[in-house]
Protein backbone atom coordinates (compact mmCIF):
# COMPACT_ATOMS: atom_id res chain seq x y z
CA UNK A 1 0.00 0.00 0.00
CA UNK A 2 2.99 2.13 0.83
CA UNK A 3 4.73 1.60 -2.28
CA UNK A 4 1.26 2.74 -4.37
CA UNK A 5 1.58 5.49 -2.56
CA UNK A 6 4.90 6.40 -3.17
CA UNK A 7 3.83 5.24 -7.00
CA UNK A 8 1.20 7.71 -7.47
CA UNK A 9 2.95 10.77 -6.11
CA UNK A 10 6.52 10.65 -7.72
CA UNK A 11 4.38 9.62 -10.71
CA UNK A 12 2.66 12.72 -10.27
CA UNK A 13 5.75 14.90 -9.94
CA UNK A 14 7.12 13.25 -13.02
CA UNK A 15 4.35 14.31 -15.22
CA UNK A 16 4.12 17.99 -13.66
CA UNK A 17 7.89 18.33 -14.29
CA UNK A 18 7.36 16.71 -18.02
CA UNK A 19 5.11 19.31 -18.21
CA UNK A 20 7.45 21.62 -16.81
CA UNK A 21 10.00 21.24 -19.05
CA UNK A 22 7.33 21.43 -22.80
CA UNK A 23 5.47 24.39 -21.47
CA UNK A 24 7.57 26.50 -19.12
CA UNK A 25 9.23 29.69 -21.30
CA UNK A 26 12.78 30.07 -20.10
CA UNK A 27 14.97 27.39 -21.51
CA UNK A 28 16.66 27.10 -17.73
CA UNK A 29 13.66 26.16 -16.42
CA UNK A 30 13.07 23.68 -18.74
CA UNK A 31 16.01 22.23 -17.68
CA UNK A 32 15.67 22.23 -14.28
CA UNK A 33 12.63 20.29 -14.91
CA UNK A 34 13.99 17.90 -16.64
CA UNK A 35 16.65 17.38 -14.19
CA UNK A 36 13.43 16.92 -11.73
CA UNK A 37 11.80 14.32 -14.24
CA UNK A 38 15.35 12.31 -13.72
CA UNK A 39 14.96 12.20 -10.89
CA UNK A 40 11.77 11.15 -9.79
CA UNK A 41 12.07 8.25 -12.52
CA UNK A 42 15.47 7.45 -10.61
CA UNK A 43 12.82 7.07 -7.77
CA UNK A 44 10.42 4.87 -9.55
CA UNK A 45 13.00 2.54 -11.28
CA UNK A 46 14.47 2.10 -6.97
CA UNK A 47 10.84 1.47 -6.71
CA UNK A 48 10.33 -1.12 -8.84
CA UNK A 49 13.65 -2.57 -7.53
CA UNK A 50 16.44 -1.52 -10.38
CA UNK A 51 18.60 -0.08 -8.36
CA UNK A 52 21.77 0.15 -10.35
CA UNK A 53 19.99 1.71 -13.25
CA UNK A 54 18.44 4.09 -10.93
CA UNK A 55 21.73 5.59 -9.50
CA UNK A 56 23.37 5.05 -13.19
CA UNK A 57 20.47 8.01 -14.11
CA UNK A 58 21.28 10.00 -11.22
CA UNK A 59 24.88 10.05 -12.25
CA UNK A 60 25.15 9.80 -16.11
CA UNK A 61 22.03 12.25 -17.02
CA UNK A 62 21.72 14.33 -13.70
CA UNK A 63 25.69 14.25 -13.51
CA UNK A 64 26.96 14.85 -17.22
CA UNK A 65 24.63 15.17 -19.72
CA UNK A 66 22.02 18.08 -17.84
CA UNK A 67 25.51 20.16 -16.85
CA UNK A 68 26.02 19.90 -20.21
CA UNK A 69 22.62 21.24 -21.25
CA UNK A 70 22.90 24.00 -18.74
CA UNK A 71 25.69 24.84 -19.77
CA UNK A 72 24.67 25.57 -23.03
CA UNK A 73 21.68 27.04 -21.79
CA UNK A 74 23.36 29.61 -20.30
CA UNK A 75 26.06 30.11 -23.03
CA UNK A 76 23.85 31.21 -25.48
CA UNK A 77 22.37 34.50 -25.84
CA UNK A 78 19.04 33.41 -27.76
CA UNK A 79 16.27 35.52 -28.18
CA UNK A 80 13.05 34.12 -26.89
CA UNK A 81 10.15 36.14 -28.14
CA UNK A 82 10.96 34.96 -31.61
CA UNK A 83 11.48 31.28 -30.38
CA UNK A 84 8.11 31.33 -28.59
CA UNK A 85 6.20 32.86 -31.50
CA UNK A 86 3.64 30.30 -32.55
CA UNK A 87 3.79 28.48 -29.27
CA UNK A 88 -0.12 28.99 -28.82
CA UNK A 89 -0.65 28.18 -32.62
CA UNK A 90 0.63 24.90 -32.50
CA UNK A 91 -0.45 24.15 -28.73
CA UNK A 92 -4.11 22.68 -29.63
CA UNK A 93 -2.12 19.89 -31.86
CA UNK A 94 0.21 19.20 -29.46
CA UNK A 95 -2.70 18.28 -27.02
CA UNK A 96 -4.62 16.59 -29.91
CA UNK A 97 -1.44 14.18 -30.14
CA UNK A 98 -0.68 13.65 -26.66
CA UNK A 99 -4.10 13.20 -26.30
CA UNK A 100 -4.31 10.43 -29.33
CA UNK A 101 -0.80 9.11 -28.65
CA UNK A 102 -2.03 8.60 -24.93
CA UNK A 103 -5.35 6.68 -25.69
CA UNK A 104 -3.25 4.62 -28.33
CA UNK A 105 -1.14 2.87 -25.80
CA UNK A 106 -3.07 2.77 -22.87
CA UNK A 107 -5.69 0.56 -25.55
CA UNK A 108 -3.24 -1.23 -26.09
CA UNK A 109 -2.32 -2.31 -22.51
CA UNK A 110 -5.92 -2.33 -21.65
CA UNK A 111 -6.89 -4.68 -24.41
CA UNK A 112 -4.95 -7.53 -22.86
CA UNK A 113 -3.09 -7.88 -25.75
CA UNK A 114 0.64 -7.87 -24.58
CA UNK A 115 1.23 -11.76 -23.86
CA UNK A 116 1.74 -10.75 -20.74
CA UNK A 117 -0.53 -10.17 -17.42
CA UNK A 118 0.13 -6.43 -16.66
CA UNK A 119 -2.59 -6.54 -13.79
CA UNK A 120 0.02 -8.54 -12.36
CA UNK A 121 3.00 -7.37 -9.91
CA UNK A 122 6.18 -8.47 -10.07
CA UNK A 123 7.28 -11.43 -8.50
CA UNK A 124 9.32 -11.28 -4.85
CA UNK A 125 12.78 -11.09 -5.66
CA UNK A 126 15.01 -14.19 -3.34
CA UNK A 127 16.52 -13.05 -0.16
CA UNK A 128 19.93 -12.04 -1.39
CA UNK A 129 19.80 -10.71 -4.94
CA UNK A 130 21.65 -8.06 -6.31
CA UNK A 131 20.15 -6.03 -9.15
CA UNK A 132 23.68 -4.60 -9.82
CA UNK A 133 25.48 -8.34 -9.88
CA UNK A 134 23.04 -10.13 -12.20
CA UNK A 135 23.82 -6.45 -13.90
CA UNK A 136 27.09 -6.54 -14.26
CA UNK A 137 26.94 -10.51 -14.93
CA UNK A 138 24.74 -10.07 -17.82
CA UNK A 139 27.27 -6.79 -18.79
CA UNK A 140 30.26 -8.85 -19.08
CA UNK A 141 29.37 -12.03 -20.20
CA UNK A 142 26.68 -12.19 -23.30
CA UNK A 143 26.87 -8.22 -23.69
CA UNK A 144 30.57 -8.15 -23.70
CA UNK A 145 30.57 -6.87 -27.32
CA UNK A 146 27.40 -4.83 -27.17
CA UNK A 147 29.13 -2.89 -24.67
CA UNK A 148 33.16 -2.71 -26.21
CA UNK A 149 31.18 -1.25 -28.91
CA UNK A 150 29.24 1.43 -26.95
CA UNK A 151 32.76 2.45 -25.44
CA UNK A 152 33.85 2.99 -29.04
CA UNK A 153 30.73 4.94 -29.51
CA UNK A 154 31.31 7.12 -26.20
CA UNK A 155 34.83 7.67 -28.07
CA UNK A 156 33.59 8.89 -31.37
CA UNK A 157 31.14 11.21 -29.61
CA UNK A 158 33.85 12.77 -27.37
CA UNK A 159 36.47 13.17 -30.57
CA UNK A 160 33.30 14.85 -32.48
CA UNK A 161 32.40 16.84 -29.66
CA UNK A 162 35.80 18.46 -29.38
CA UNK A 163 36.12 18.90 -32.97
CA UNK A 164 33.11 20.37 -33.62
CA UNK A 165 33.41 23.49 -30.75
CA UNK A 166 37.27 23.55 -31.17
CA UNK A 167 37.97 26.99 -33.53
CA UNK A 168 40.81 29.37 -34.32
CA UNK A 169 40.75 32.26 -33.82
CA UNK A 170 42.51 34.82 -35.40
CA UNK A 171 44.69 37.50 -33.55
CA UNK A 172 44.57 35.51 -30.37
CA UNK A 173 48.14 35.25 -29.01
CA UNK A 174 49.46 31.69 -28.30
CA UNK A 175 52.30 29.31 -28.16
CA UNK A 176 53.10 27.39 -30.94
CA UNK A 177 55.11 24.62 -29.44
CA UNK A 178 55.55 22.87 -33.13
CA UNK A 179 57.55 25.72 -34.37
CA UNK A 180 58.91 26.86 -31.03
CA UNK A 181 61.12 23.27 -31.14
CA UNK A 182 61.52 23.49 -34.85
CA UNK A 183 63.68 26.90 -34.60
CA UNK A 184 67.08 26.55 -35.30
CA UNK A 185 69.69 29.29 -34.24
CA UNK A 186 69.87 29.84 -38.01
CA UNK A 187 66.40 31.34 -37.87
CA UNK A 188 67.03 33.70 -35.42
CA UNK A 189 70.73 35.09 -35.06
CA UNK A 190 72.49 36.94 -38.46
CA UNK A 191 75.72 36.52 -38.62
CA UNK A 192 77.63 39.96 -40.64
CA UNK A 193 80.86 39.82 -41.93
CA UNK A 194 82.07 43.61 -41.57
CA UNK A 195 85.16 45.63 -41.45
CA UNK A 196 86.10 46.88 -37.63
CA UNK A 197 85.25 50.40 -37.35
CA UNK A 198 88.30 53.13 -37.79
CA UNK A 199 88.94 54.83 -35.03
CA UNK A 200 87.86 58.61 -35.66
CA UNK B 1 1.80 -2.98 -5.37
CA UNK B 2 2.62 -1.52 -8.36
CA UNK B 3 1.85 -3.60 -11.36
CA UNK B 4 3.21 -3.93 -15.20
CA UNK B 5 0.27 -1.81 -16.31
CA UNK B 6 0.84 1.52 -14.25
CA UNK B 7 4.33 1.85 -15.40
CA UNK B 8 3.29 1.17 -18.86
CA UNK B 9 0.48 4.22 -18.48
CA UNK B 10 2.91 6.24 -16.72
CA UNK B 11 5.55 5.68 -19.38
CA UNK B 12 2.90 6.34 -22.25
CA UNK B 13 1.80 9.69 -20.33
CA UNK B 14 5.64 10.95 -20.73
CA UNK B 15 5.90 9.69 -24.53
CA UNK B 16 2.88 11.62 -25.16
CA UNK B 17 3.93 14.66 -23.31
CA UNK B 18 7.59 14.57 -24.96
CA UNK B 19 5.95 13.75 -28.17
CA UNK B 20 3.71 17.03 -27.70
CA UNK B 21 6.60 19.27 -27.04
CA UNK B 22 8.51 18.01 -29.99
CA UNK B 23 5.03 19.68 -31.71
CA UNK B 24 4.80 23.04 -29.57
CA UNK B 25 8.18 23.68 -28.90
CA UNK B 26 9.13 23.15 -32.75
CA UNK B 27 11.15 26.54 -33.31
CA UNK B 28 13.60 26.30 -30.59
CA UNK B 29 16.01 23.68 -31.16
CA UNK B 30 17.37 23.49 -27.45
CA UNK B 31 13.58 22.15 -26.15
CA UNK B 32 13.74 19.48 -29.06
CA UNK B 33 17.26 17.89 -27.72
CA UNK B 34 15.47 18.31 -24.26
CA UNK B 35 12.09 16.77 -25.40
CA UNK B 36 14.06 13.90 -27.00
CA UNK B 37 15.84 13.34 -24.11
CA UNK B 38 12.32 12.83 -22.09
CA UNK B 39 11.30 10.86 -25.01
CA UNK B 40 13.77 8.48 -24.20
CA UNK B 41 13.15 8.58 -20.81
CA UNK B 42 9.56 6.79 -21.76
CA UNK B 43 11.44 4.34 -23.81
CA UNK B 44 13.57 3.41 -21.04
CA UNK B 45 10.81 2.99 -18.76
CA UNK B 46 9.00 0.39 -20.54
CA UNK B 47 12.39 -1.32 -21.18
CA UNK B 48 12.99 -1.45 -16.84
CA UNK B 49 9.14 -2.03 -16.23
CA UNK B 50 9.16 -4.93 -18.92
CA UNK B 51 12.76 -6.29 -17.48
CA UNK B 52 11.62 -6.50 -13.70
CA UNK B 53 8.20 -8.25 -14.74
CA UNK B 54 9.06 -10.84 -16.75
CA UNK B 55 12.00 -11.37 -14.92
CA UNK B 56 15.16 -11.30 -17.26
CA UNK B 57 17.87 -8.86 -16.60
CA UNK B 58 18.15 -8.40 -20.38
CA UNK B 59 16.06 -5.14 -20.88
CA UNK B 60 18.21 -3.22 -18.36
CA UNK B 61 20.97 -4.20 -20.09
CA UNK B 62 19.20 -2.37 -22.78
CA UNK B 63 18.66 0.42 -21.02
CA UNK B 64 22.14 1.01 -19.94
CA UNK B 65 22.96 0.82 -23.99
CA UNK B 66 20.41 3.43 -24.55
CA UNK B 67 21.52 5.64 -21.90
CA UNK B 68 25.04 5.58 -24.19
CA UNK B 69 23.45 6.33 -26.86
CA UNK B 70 21.37 9.22 -25.57
CA UNK B 71 24.45 11.10 -23.88
CA UNK B 72 26.79 10.58 -27.01
CA UNK B 73 23.74 11.76 -29.39
CA UNK B 74 22.92 14.88 -26.97
CA UNK B 75 27.13 16.00 -26.59
CA UNK B 76 27.08 15.77 -30.42
CA UNK B 77 23.52 17.62 -30.53
CA UNK B 78 24.79 20.74 -28.10
CA UNK B 79 28.00 20.49 -29.98
CA UNK B 80 26.54 21.42 -33.07
CA UNK B 81 23.68 23.72 -31.52
CA UNK B 82 26.92 25.66 -30.07
CA UNK B 83 28.66 25.78 -33.75
CA UNK B 84 24.91 27.22 -35.13
CA UNK B 85 24.84 29.32 -32.67
CA UNK B 86 28.34 30.82 -33.42
CA UNK B 87 27.61 30.91 -37.16
CA UNK B 88 23.84 32.68 -37.50
CA UNK B 89 23.43 34.03 -33.71
CA UNK B 90 20.06 31.85 -33.66
CA UNK B 91 18.62 28.56 -32.76
CA UNK B 92 15.59 28.88 -34.53
CA UNK B 93 14.56 25.75 -36.14
CA UNK B 94 13.09 27.58 -39.22
CA UNK B 95 15.49 29.74 -39.98
CA UNK B 96 18.10 26.20 -41.32
CA UNK B 97 17.30 26.20 -44.84
CA UNK B 98 20.47 26.87 -46.45
CA UNK B 99 20.78 23.57 -47.30
CA UNK B 100 16.99 23.63 -49.05
CA UNK B 101 18.86 24.64 -52.83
Amino acid sequence: MLVQILFYAFAAVLVAAGLGVILSRNPVHSALSLVLCFFTSAVLWLLIEAEFLAIVLVLVYVGAVMVLFLFVVMMLDINLEELRSGFTRHLWLGVLVTLTVIAEIVGVIVAKRLGVDTTQGAAPLPAGYSNTQELGVALFTRFAYPIEIAAMLLLVAIIAAIALTMRKRPGLKVQDINAQVAVRAADRVRIIKMDAEKRP
Amino acid sequence: MITLGHMLGLSAVLFALSVAGIFINRKNLLLLLMCVELLLLAANFNFVAFSRYLGQIDGQVFVFFILTVAAAESAIGLAILVVLFRERSSINVEELNKLSG
